[in-house]
Parts: structure tokens; C-alpha cells; sequence
């Protein structure tokens, strides 16, 4: 993958010559997409098979299902007339009949090994099975529906705090390795610890002060109750709740961000290639762009691409202190009522959702860095 | 670089020197706990039975607050005669067939506000007849005022504000406050401050009955901490919470940052399926859902601070630091010392942990102590989900109790921020001594 090789001629020297590289370009781009999808799949196919592993030691995956069954085939025997009036011990006799073939229609009869390849493919289809007691917004009881349901709010405050927050500390590193040794770039090298602490934490500092104290802001939630009706008053309002969760991301992530992003513009400021461009008598914001910018554009992404799987990955506190009705909060409160399909179906939905971000990170970086050519 | 050397770079650092003199109070905070409050007996505390802290209030704020109050609340007080504390004289009566025991308490007022209660606990020793006791209230200005008169079991709890006789008495003032003003019918009330004194005196009607009495007054705030809503000293929790966050994140890094670094060497310097595998699995544990997992091992297994902590660890020990450190040992391992290491007939292991680590230990410094402060919020983070180890007080665990218990929605505040504060300056301190210690050993970064 790392392969340096020439894919795009610096000046064609006729049409066809341009277009055949282009297809050339493209078709490697297709072979490198193919691959990378196919060991990213594999990757989760390992990750989901180690989280079935884990959540199986204890044969609890086996006792959820055994206990869905025999409450649904109880139902069937309740409602049932005919069985009703057959007498005690018949009755369970029948009843114990039914559990045993239902267990076997549904493989439970089978060893682990292939019972666990039965829910690894049923896991990788989303085919997530019913919760025990936490429902969608529609009143479905299906895992899927559940964390569907929950991956837009998500999507939303984690992809939009991310996207802000990257242009944000770009500008702001790009600034201070301008000024190095200035006021605000002490500030923020004095800062840049703070970034220790989890956003949940500084959450915990912003809801205190800012909700419960000056009562600005509301303490959690999405949007307030009931939503307002019209579209502009809904996306005011969420906007309005999305504040306190954006800072408190915000204080966790961006001090040490623009701390290593100015670290890195100022190493590759000093650069010879750099103190040509000066020489040259380039404009600043020419060399910015052209010889500081591109190079440490492959660091920016890995760099925003991590910060979103660790935020993904702190979700689940951080939305139940925010009261946010993400995949994260849906986690937390499956643990709270020990809704073990819920977890195992949400913990299948952020490997996926990681694998994601890995792939798309991977496909960033070969197409921002030219060292990195895409199928090379 | 030489050790002298090293110390003048650090002094040179401001952040450094801070974080230092924090991680060493934490240090001896963390040493001395342990010694003054034992496991066992911080664990039962911790957990509270029935007679361990009926002496506190609930909800009680810490003491420092009244430093910044000019409106000063009462604090939380419980004096007995078992200890010592009161005075308590037995005087044999005419005939000796009955005693009298003259118990005092005197303590000092000197708050602002009404307490929330008053309690007067007896214990006695008897076989048939109970005692009889009469409790006298003796104010600051000298007057004295008639509580109750009453026979007490063998143990019996007296609550001052549940006596309807003493409201009628103070003219339907409710005793917690009739009791300490200069005058209950007056327009404008007036709380007297000074020394007060209970006089308790009990007739006991056989030559060898025993009476104790404690009195407790729950004020506004109570102990340095504050109590919760189990009425438990928070002190208890924040004390024990240090050496337990600190060893939590020592021990955690130190193990992940050397498992990365040996698993890096051994991958570059086999090479081949070794190092491919290792690139696969590394992989693979960025897809690895990491708190889900722990939450999952958390509900289903048990949450004992051993089984986190080995979960934690064997779950980052394919982290990302992996790749940047293969990078680096790719490039020692082509160094003129290795290949005479290797000429000489030096095993793989000699190779990998005499020649190959030690090189990147400047490296590992800095990367052990900024890894710290993660570990440490990891295990707050793990309790404030209610995945806290069961028996163990933790900073997280109050946390949680706190926000379980709404205790931002009820102005509880030092509930949440003591921990938190605490939390904060444990992280701060690592973290500052950590990005120091990056700027002193890595070249890259000297003199920006």
C-alpha cells in the first residue's frame, strides 16, 4: 500500500495517453477499495466473533434465547384451549416437548462452535434478535429498530462537534505556529493537559455551572418536550441543547489537538524544502497551503479520525450525562435493566461504525498523501 | 542523558515541577491511607451497616464551606457518655436501692442557622423496673428550660422535634429552633450563640442498672467531606479513592506501555507472519468496541476491580502506539550494534530486551506518564456507568452516587465536584509532568 509509484503524469502529452492513466487511476482505485473493504470486513468478522466469545462465556447469549422460548411457547400453551384442559403433568410433559423442538429448530441443540457461527452471521446481517424490555420509538421490540433508531441523534452531535472541531483547530494551529511564542500559544501549550480528562467530565463542570447555576442552558436532552412543530423551531432547538455537549467535547479535545497539529506545522515549517518556498519569496499563505498544509494533512486526518472513535467509544457516558438519546445512552440504560441482546447488538453496531471510520480514514489519508498511492 | 542533566532540564519546566509536587502529595496520601483507615475497615465503612453512621446527617455539606459563608450552618455533632466525651457522675441514693446518674453535655453553638435535628440515644441496663430520665436544657444566657421526663428502654431514641409536649411548651415552636432563641414570642427572633448545656439526670431503681446517653446534632454540614444520601462520610470515599485511582493508572500504563513496546520489538525483529499478525491483530483491536466490551465483561462476569483491570489490559494490548513504535525499531534495528549483537550469536530475547527496548525508553517515559491520566479516568468512567468495583470506595463511585441521586438537579454540588476536583488535579498533574517530559526527551520537539 505504501508503495510510492507514479500514477498521475505531471503533463500528459496527449488525450488518450491522460485518459488511459485516469482509467488506470480508477481501476486501482477500485482494486484498493475492494481489498481494503475485504480485510476491513474480516477485521470486524474477528471483532464481532471476539465479542460473541466474550459475551458467551457464560452461556449467556444460551440462556436469553432458551428464556425467550420458553416464555413464548408458555404463551402458546395459555392461549391454547386444548391444552388447557389436559391435566397437570401432561400438560408440562407437552410443554417441555415444544421447548425441545422449538430449541432444536432454532440450533440451540447444537455445539457452541456452530451455534456461535449462527450468531456471528446473524450479528454481521444485523439480524440483532428482540430486547428484553427497552423498545424503539415505534414500539418495537427489535434490537435492530431499537439502535436505528438511536444512530442518527448520534451521528449527529458526534459528526457535527467533529467537523467543527477540525476546521476549528486547524485555523487555530495554523495561527499559533505563525505566532510561535506568543500570549495564546503559551495559552495553549499551558492548556494542552486539560486534555486528559474525558468530555463527560468537563460535561459534568459545564451542566453545573451553566444549566444548573445560570440556568442558560438546558441540563440534557436532544430537544425540549414536546418538539417544537415547525422544521426551523426543531433544528433551533436542537442547536440550542447541541451547545453544552459541543464545549464540553470541545474542552476535552481541542487543547491538545491544536497543541500536536502546531507541534507538526512547526517541525515541517523547518523543513528545507519551507526556507526554499521563503527563499523563492513565495507568499505566506501560499507556503502554508502548499508546503506546510499537505504535507501534515495525512497526520490532521488520522488525528480527527481517532478523536471520533474515542469519542464514540466514551458515548456511552458521555450521553447519559447529557442525557442524549444516542446509541451510547441506549447501551448504558440496556446495562441498567441487563437487556443483554441490546448489548451485544449495540456492541456489533459500534464495530461496525469504527470499522467505518477506519476504512474511510484509510481511504482520507491514500487520497491526501501522495507517498500513499491508493493500490500501489 | 545523564541524570544530573535530566533533573536541570525538568527544574526548567514549571508544569513539570507542579505536577511533580501534586503526583508527590498524591503519593503520600496514597501510602499513608492505607495505614490509618485499614482495607477491611474502609470497606465496612464504605458499606455502611446499620450502626456505623447514624451519627451523620444525610446530605450534609463539608465543613470548609462555612470558611466561605458569612452565614455560618450549624456542624454536625455527637457527644456520649460511653466515651467519655459528657460527664456522667452516679450517686448512690438513700436506702441504696435506687442511683442516680447525673449526665452533662455541654457543647458550643456558635452557628447561623437552626440544627436539622437533635437525638438523644439511650443505652441501659436493667432487669425489670426501667429507669426514669428528666433532660433539662440549659442556654448560653442561664436559663434553663424543662425538655422531658420520661422512662427509657433499653435502647431508646429520643428526637427532640418529634416531642409534641415540648412544641406545646415553647408556646408550638418547633424544639429545633424554640430551643435556641432568646425569646420564642418575641417580633424579631433571636438565636443565642455560646456554650450549651443538656442535663440529662436518671433515677435508676436497681442498685445495678447502668444508663449511657449519647446526643447527636445533625447540622447543615458535617465532617471535612460531607455525607451522602446513606449518610456515609464522602471523606472515607475520597481518601481511599486516591491510591486506588493511582495505582489503577500506574499499574494499568506501565503495563500496557511495556506489553506495546515488547510486542512492537518482538514483531520488527522477527519480522515475517509475526510482525504481519501482529499488524492484523492491532487492527482488529481498533475495531474492538473497547467500553462496550468492558461493560459487557462488567454485567455479565462481576466487576471486581482485578477482572476490569485485566480486561483493560488485555484489550489495549494491541493499542496504536504499536504502529509508531514498529516504526522506530525498524530503523534501530538496522543500527551497526545490532548487527554485531547479532554476529556475536545473541539470542532473540537478549536482543529484544537488552538492545532493542532500553533504546526507546526515553520514548516510554513520557508516553507512561500522559498514559495515566487515561487509565485513571478509565475506572472513573467504568463506576460513573455502575461498573465500579462492588466494595470499593472510589472517586467514580461517588460521582455516580451523585449524579444517580440528582444531586446537580438538588444543589448538592460538593457531592459531585470534590471528586471531581480531585479526579481533575490527579489527571492535570500527570498529564503536565507527561507533556514536559515529551518536550525534554523527544528531539523533535527540543526548543519548540
Amino acid at each position: 500500500m505504501s508503495e510510492a509509484t507514479q500514477t498521475l503524469p505531471a503533463a500528459p502529452l496527449d488525450a488518450k495517453l491522460g485518459r488511459k492513466a485516469a482509467l488506470n487511476t480508477l481501476t486501482r482505485l477500485g482494486r484498493y477499495t475492494a481489498v481494503r473493504i475485504v480485510t476491513l470486513f474480516i477485521t470486524i468478522v474477528v471483532a464481532i466473533y471476539l465479542t460473541i466469545l466474550i459475551a458467551n462465556m457464560g452461556g449467556y447469549v444460551d440462556e436469553i434465547r432458551r428464556g425467550e422460548i420458553r416464555e413464548r411457547v408458555q404463551q402458546l400453551v395459555l392461549v391454547d384451549q386444548t391444552l388447557r384442559q389436559l391435566p397437570a403433568e401432561e400438560r408440562a410433559a407437552r410443554l417441555n416437548e415444544m421447548i425441545r423442538l422449538e430449541e432444536k429448530r432454532l440450533g440451540l441443540d447444537k455445539p457452541f462452535a456452530v451455534r456461535s457461527l449462527n450468531f456471528l452471521t446473524n450479528a454481521l446481517t444485523l439480524n440483532l434478535g428482540r430486547s428484553q424490555q427497552i423498545t424503539s420509538a415505534t414500539g418495537s421490540r427489535q434490537v435492530r429498530l431499537i439502535l436505528l433508531d438511536r444512530l442518527p441523534s448520534t451521528l449527529v452531535l458526534f459528526g457535527t462537534v467533529g467537523f467543527f472541531l477540525f476546521f476549528v483547530e486547524i485555523i487555530i494551529a495554523l495561527s499559533l505556529s505563525r505566532k510561535y511564542g506568543s500570549f495564546w500559544d503559551k495559552f495553549f501549550v499551558a492548556m494542552s493537559p486539560s486534555s486528559s480528562a474525558p468530555g463527560w467530565f468537563y460535561g459534568i463542570f459545564l451542566i453545573l455551572i451553566f444549566a444548573a447555576l445560570l440556568g442558560w442552558l438546558p441540563y440534557g436532552g436532544m430537544v425540549d418536550a414536546p418538539p417544537p412543530p415547525t422544521k426551523l423551531g426543531y433544528l433551533l432547538n436542537l442547536l440550542y441543547h447541541m451547545i453544552l455537549p459541543t464545549l464540553a467535547l470541545t474542552i476535552s479535545g481541542v487543547f491538545v489537538s491544536v497543541y500536536n497539529w502546531r507541534t507538526f506545522f512547526l517541525i515541517y515549517s523547518s523543513e528545507d524544502y519551507v526556507e526554499v518556498a521563503k527563499a523563492k519569496g513565495l507568499g505566506s499563505r501560499e507556503i502554508e497551503r502548499r508546503y506546510i498544509l499537505r504535507p501534515t494533512l495525512p497526520n490532521i486526518i488520522t488525528g480527527f479520525a481517532f478523536f471520533l472513535i474515542y469519542s464514540w467509544s466514551g458515548a456511552p457516558i458521555f450521553e447519559t450525562i447529557f442525557n442524549w438519546p444516542g446509541l451510547g445512552r441506549v447501551l448504558f440504560q440496556a446495562v441498567s435493566a441487563y437487556d443483554t441482546p441490546v448489548i451485544l447488538g449495540s456492541t456489533v453496531i459500534t464495530s461496525y461504525l469504527l470499522a467505518i471510520t477506519v476504512f474511510l480514514l484509510d481511504f482520507l489519508y491514500a487520497l491526501v498523501d501522495p507517498r500513499v498511492k491508493i493500490g500501489g | 542523558m545523564k541524570l544530573p542533566a535530566f533533573t536541570k532540564e525538568l527544574t526548567r519546566y514549571p508544569s513539570a515541577m507542579i505536577g511533580l509536587f501534586i503526583i508527590l502529595i498524591l503519593l503520600i496520601i496514597s501510602i499513608a491511607v492505607p495505614i490509618i483507615i485499614p482495607y477491611h475497615k474502609a470497606v465496612d465503612m464504605w458499606r455502611g451497616s446499620e450502626n456505623m453512621w447514624y451519627q451523620n446527617p444525610k446530605f450534609a455539606a463539608p465543613a470548609w464551606l462555612n470558611i466561605f459563608r458569612r452565614q455560618k450552618l450549624a456542624e454536625s455533632l455527637a457527644i456520649s457518655t460511653a466515651d467519655g466525651e459528657a460527664s456522667k457522675v452516679v450517686t448512690v441514693n438513700e436506702g441504696g436501692a435506687s442511683t442516680t446518674t447525673e449526665m452533662v453535655f455541654t457543647f458550643d453553638y456558635t452557628a447561623d442557622v437552626f440544627p436539622q435535628e437533635m437525638i438523644l440515644y439511650f443505652k441501659s441496663t436493667f432487669s425489670e423496673k426501667q429507669p426514669f430520665v428528666s433532660i433539662t436544657w440549659l442556654t448560653p444566657d442561664g436559663r434553663e428550660l424543662r425538655v422531658g421526663d420520661f422512662a427509657v428502654n433499653r435502647s431508646q431514641a429520643y428526637w427532640f422535634s418529634q416531642d409534641s409536649k415540648l412544641v406545646r411548651r415553647l408556646g408550638g415552636m418547633d424544639p429545633r429552633q424554640g430551643l435556641f432563641l432568646l425569646d420564642p414570642k418575641a417580633e424579631v427572633l433571636r438565636l443565642v450563640k455560646g456554650t450549651y448545656q443538656l442535663k440529662v439526670s436518671a433515677l435508676n431503681f436497681e442498685p445495678d442498672a447502668q444508663i449511657d446517653a449519647e446526643f447527636v446534632l445533625h447540622g447543615q454540614v458535617s465532617g471535612w467531606a460531607g455525607t451522602d444520601h446513606l449518610r456515609r462520610d464522602l471523606g472515607v470515599a475520597l481518601l481511599w479513592g486516591t491510591p486506588i485511582a493511582l495505582s489503577f493508572g500506574l499499574v494499568a500504563a506501565l503495563a500496557t506501555t511495556v506489553a506495546h513496546m515488547a510486542i512492537a520489538a518482538a514483531g520488527v525483529w522477527f519480522g515475517g507472519w509475526v510482525d504481519e499478525l501482529i499488524q492484523r491483530l492491532t487492527e482488529v483491536n481498533l475495531v474492538l468496541p473497547f467500553l462496550p466490551i468492558l461493560i459487557m465483561i462488567g454485567t455479565f462476569y462481576n466487576r471486581s476491580i482485578f477482572t476490569i483491570f485485566g480486561a483493560v489490559i488485555l484489550l489495549s494490548l494491541f493499542g496504536q502506539s504499536i504502529k509508531g513504535l514498529r516504526a522506530t525499531f525498524l530503523q534501530i534495528k538496522e543500527s551497526g550494534y545490532i548487527e554485531a549483537a547479532r554476529s556475536y550469536g545473541a539470542s532473540n530475547a537478549r536482543i529484544i530486551f537488552l538492545y532493542l527496548i532500553p533504546r526507546l525508553i526515553p520514548l516510554l517515559v513520557p508516553g507512561l506518564v500522559t498514559a495515566i491520566p487515561g487509565y485513571v479516568y478509565l475506572e472513573a468512567s467504568l463506576a460513573v456507568l455502575g461498573l465500579g468495583d462492588p466494595v470499593l470506595p472510589t472517586w467514580g463511585k461517588v460521582i455516580q452516587d451523585a449524579q444517580a441521586n440528582g444531586a446537580l438537579y438538588k444543589g448538592l454540588y460538593y457531592w459531585i465536584l470534590q471528586p471531581s476536583v480531585l479526579l481533575m488535579i490527579a489527571g492535570l498533574a500527570f498529564a503536565m509532568l507527561g507533556f514536559s517530559l515529551d518536550r525534554i526527551f523527544n528531539p523533535r520537539l527540543r526548543g519548540i
